[in-house]
């Protein structure tokens, strides 16, 4: 197809389509989040430099939240760092997901290893809609400038509202939270591929409650294991009998 | 070793990327060598999408069940309701995202805009 008719200003136009994404509703929900979590490491007596710092390098913001909870526990570093692993599992099958609707034979690695900081919940959702009208040779373009842009916005936001983030009235805040499971869930069953994922969806919400009770600790990582698993396991059985 | 065991400046910071980038960016790194090694009409792959999907809407549901801050005062049955109306306006009006945003934020901010407001 089109994969060997690479063109650079095409590649640029893509890259600039990305950063554009910045002011797009998921993006202002992306923003709104990182507010509060500026609220929230102030409140846990992070310093600006620690909170914009952390934000940049983890890119996540459960495992975020995670780290910012260890610390206040006292946690040694063993154990944050099992901690934040655990919120962070998610991020693999995600990954996997994502890299082979935008690799190319001509892909060179580092491109792939060094635009995987982007996956994260909004970038990746918004990567596997946006991706069925873009060409395949310049999703990576794309991808690039979405996921940079939302660091640096983000990244620059948190510093800038540090200080007010914990001032906001109760009512806003409330509203401002309530956005985040919203548009997940509305985004990521749009972007759902295959019935197996909608299966996926539904299990994984309904499992939650169970696994919660059962390893408060562990319920994200389990649910999603037995979720995933069960989905795959029901599609494979129904693609089986022919449905 | 906690987050406060040196008082060097850079000990903070260095807590951050062990405990928190290496944690986190390892499975990025591990899921662009996985995927560099499955084919691409592989089962593997709708595998890793239906445990990302479930992994995700594990997100949504604490989000949901068990919040912090401003929103855990409020009633367990109102945030249920509200992410239903807004699901239901999703899928029923256009499949457009911010529509089911607008129709669960009414409901919420609403109630409890008026459960401040209105006496009982």
């Amino acid at each position: 197809m089109t994969e060997d008719m690479y063109d650079g200003a095409e590649a640029w136009r893509w890259f600039w389509r990305g950063v554009a994404q910045v002011a797009t509703i998921p993006s202002v929900i992306l923003m709104f989040a990182f507010v509060g979590f500026a609220g929230l490491c102030r409140d846990a007596g992070f310093t600006l430099a620690e909170t914009v710092f952390m934000a940049g390098t983890i890119w996540a913001l459960p495992a975020n939240v995670v780290l910012v909870g260890a610390v206040l526990s006292k946690a040694s570093i063993f154990t944050a760092a099992l901690s934040v692993a655990l919120s962070s599992i998610r991020l693999l099958p995600m990954a996997v997901a994502i890299l082979p609707e935008m690799r190319t034979p001509k892909t060179r690695k580092v491109t792939l290893y060094l635009l995987s900081h982007f996956v994260a919940i909004t970038a990746w959702v918004m990567a596997l809609e946006r991706f069925r009208v873009i060409p395949k040779p310049y999703r990576t373009a794309f991808f690039g400038g979405m996921g940079g842009i939302f660091l640096l916005a983000n990244l620059l936001l948190v510093a800038v509202t540090f200080e007010i983030a914990d001032r906001l009235p109760p009512l806003f805040a409330a509203a401002l939270i309530f956005i985040t499971p919203l548009y997940f869930l509305f985004s990521l069953w749009g972007s759902a591929r295959e019935r197996e994922s909608h299966l996926a969806m539904v299990i994984g919400l309904l499992l939650t409650p169970l696994f919660h009770w059962l390893a408060p600790e562990m319920d994200i990582l389990l649910t999603g294991l037995v979720g995933g698993t069960v989905a795959f396991a029901a599609g494979r059985l129904a693609r089986r009998r022919g449905q | 070793m906690t987050f406060t065991a040196y008082d060097a400046p850079w000990w903070p910071f260095l807590f951050i990327l062990l405990a928190g980038w290496l944690p986190t960016d390892i499975w990025r790194f591990l899921g662009v060598y996985f995927a560099g090694h499955v084919r691409e009409d592989s089962a593997f792959l709708v595998l890793a999408r239906t445990l990302a999907t479930a992994l995700v809407a594990a997100v949504i549901a604490k989000l949901v069940l068990y919040p912090e801050g401003a929103l855990a005062g409020s009633p367990l049955a109102l945030r249920l309701s509200a992410m239903a109306l807004g699901f239901l306006v999703y899928v029923t009006m256009g499949r457009k995202v911010y529509r089911g945003v607008i129709a669960g934020e009414v409901l919420l901010v609403g109630y409890l805009w008026l459960s401040q407001h209105v006496p009982h």
